[in-house]
């Protein structure tokens, strides 16, 4: 009998053939089901009607208003919670300190808080209740139902994706290179924008794109602060909503079907800059 | 450059690192920090360059008080354990680095640093791995990149952390010489770690016995063999 079964000729690591075939049939499967056909149907029940009425639906002022206040907040909250989340990981990944894990929890904080607890929670830290909003509202300040409190609802929920992202890398890089960039003579300032920035680069990215998928898709809290006033605070997500609530079907499948193809065209971004940098890639995993 | 180290003591929270230690190391010479793991080489060589601050004491730079001067201001050329080469950048970028992060006025033309960095790939012999990447290097290679890196800025002192310590035997001794070498001809003070007492006795002129936090003996590797201090250096240099 021979010992070099195909199956044996192969990696030591390998499943026997029925796991595998059943691991990926069943992968395959479940994204066909789970992720695929929901998305295969926004976009047919967009364009249900056909093309013209699809656009036409997108074209309506209070969808291009959700659009544009959509793209406005992910265009404040997105660089805003990457220069924090940068920050953060900083301070994580290459300070020692006291209260450093409890420093890690909160970070989560908004992966375990409800976005619509969240929501809530502004709503009473800055609405009419509460003295804040009593001083804010004298003072000709609108938090609640406008632009500034769906910004912090936002920037609450997608807090944690860049810090998340960058804290593994950076506690994984250690500080040598960065100390070995100081002895060489190079500023601090110098060292983060030639040693650490390029280091970590890839997890950046990832992180960015992300937080901007979430920025842009956040319903819950966003719902909740915003009041979902047509045409003034809602967003696309909330838009959708409506537009559904009120058999708007091709206003409301178009307008998601927009917001499936940010999602998409982050991902194919993403991919194509990891194909495009994969030798560079590859080259800078030491070890 | 003459190095005078002054009851430098480190606490790491309660850990004692360092007790109070003294030592003087002439201009030009070589030297050896010998011990076991966990004796306070690395932190004593940290404190050095600048990278950690003492606890308590002081370490004098050609007789100037250097306890409070930044690691840059230092011109430490540090040959780390692990070699810390930047990986994203090839041989030659990373040799280049601490030259192109002079203040504008000091730094050299590009035409220079092509000249300087050749000069020095040349030196480690390793002319032909401008444009390679850290992690297409064997570790020997990568050694060798860090010291000419360590170099480039002309340093006023030469620190190396076990420079040797992941390399196999032969390349070990190819070291050995080619560091001895660079040092006979530079002149630069240098201070090595290390916890093979081999290394020890054969490189340096001058070797820096420690434990637990202490110096234990200071002397020429022959005075240490002769007439070990303590029944510590005899047990670890025996061995
Ligand atoms: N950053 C730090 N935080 C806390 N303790 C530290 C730190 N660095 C060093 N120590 C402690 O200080 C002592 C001396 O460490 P050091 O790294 O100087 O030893 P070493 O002689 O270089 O040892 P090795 O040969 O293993 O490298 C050790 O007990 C170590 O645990
Ligand atoms: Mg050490």
């Amino acid at each position: 009998m021979s010992d070099f079964t195909p199956a044996q000729t192969g990696r030591a690591t390998a499943e026997p053939r029925p796991v595998r075939y059943l691991l990926i049939g069943g992968t395959t499967v479940f994204v066909a089901l789970f992720l695929f056909a929901p998305l295969l149907t926004v976009f047919t029940e967009a364009l249900a009607d056909g093309w013209r009425s699809a656009l036409a639906a997108l074209s309506l002022p209070d969808a291009r208003a959700a659009a544009r206040m959509t793209l406005s907040i992910a265009a404040i909250a997105v660089p805003l919670n990457a220069i924090f989340g940068l920050a953060a990981a900083w301070a994580i990944a290459k300070f020692d300190f006291s209260g450093k894990a409890f420093l890690i929890t909160l970070i989560d904080l908004p992966f375990s808080v409800s976005p619509v607890v969240a929501g809530l929670m502004l709503v009473l830290l800055f609405g009419a209740n509460s003295s804040l909003g009593v001083w804010l509202m004298a003072n000709d300040m609108r938090v609640v139902f406008a632009f500034p409190g769906i910004l912090l609802a936002t920037l609450f929920v997608t807090f944690p994706f860049v810090a998340r992202e960058l804290i593994p890398v950076m506690i994984e890089q250690g500080r040598t290179e960065e100390e070995a960039a100081l002895t060489l003579g190079a500023s601090g300032w110098r060292t983060f924008l030639t040693v650490t920035l390029p280091n970590i680069r890839w997890a950046l990215l990832y992180g960015v794109l992300l937080c901007n998928a979430r920025a842009m898709g956040e319903f819950g809290a966003v719902a909740i602060v915003s009041g979902k006033i047509r045409g003034k605070t809602a967003t696309m997500p909330t838009m959708v909503e409506m537009f559904y609530n009120e058999y708007l079907s091709v206003a409301a499948f178009s307008l998601a079907a927009v917001l499936a193809m940010l999602a998409l065209l982050t991902l194919l971004l993403k991919t194509l800059l990891e194909w495009r940098h994969a030798d560079l890639l590859a080259a800078t995993r030491l070890h | 450059m003459n190095i005078d180290i002054e009851d430098l003591a480190k606490e790491f929270g309660p850990e004692r690192a360092l007790h109070p230690v003294s030592l003087s190391i002439p201009s030009g010479a070589l030297i050896a920090l010998l011990g076991p793991s966990g004796s306070g080489k690395t932190t004593l060589l940290r404190i050095l360059a600048g990278l950690e601050f003492p606890t308590s004491g002081c370490v004098r730079f050609d007789g100037a008080d250097a306890t409070g001067l930044s690691i840059q201001a230092r011109r430490a050329g540090f040959v780390f354990q692990n070699y810390a080469l930047f990986r994203h950048m090839t041989v030659f970028e990373n040799v280049a680095y601490g030259l192109r992060a002079k203040p504008r006025r000091e730094r050299p033309t590009r035409a220079e640093i092509d000249r300087r960095v050749t000069r020095l790939l040349e030196m480690i012999q390793l002319p032909e791995i401008g444009s390679r990447y850290p992690n297409q290097l064997s570790g020997g290679q990568r050694q060798r990149v860090a010291l000419a890196r360590a170099l480039a800025i002309e340093p006023r002192m030469l620190l190396l952390d076990e420079p040797f310590g992941a390399l196999d035997a032969r390349v070990r001794k190819d070291l050995r010489q080619s560091l001895r070498d660079i040092h006979d001809r530079t002149g630069l003070t240098t201070v090595f770690v290390t916890h093979d007492q081999e290394e020890a006795m054969e490189l340096a002129d001058l070797v820096v016995i420690m434990s637990m936090g202490r110096i234990e003996q200071i002397g020429k590797p022959a005075d240490i063999r002769a007439r070990p201090v303590s029944d510590f250096v005899r047990a670890f240099t025996a061995a």
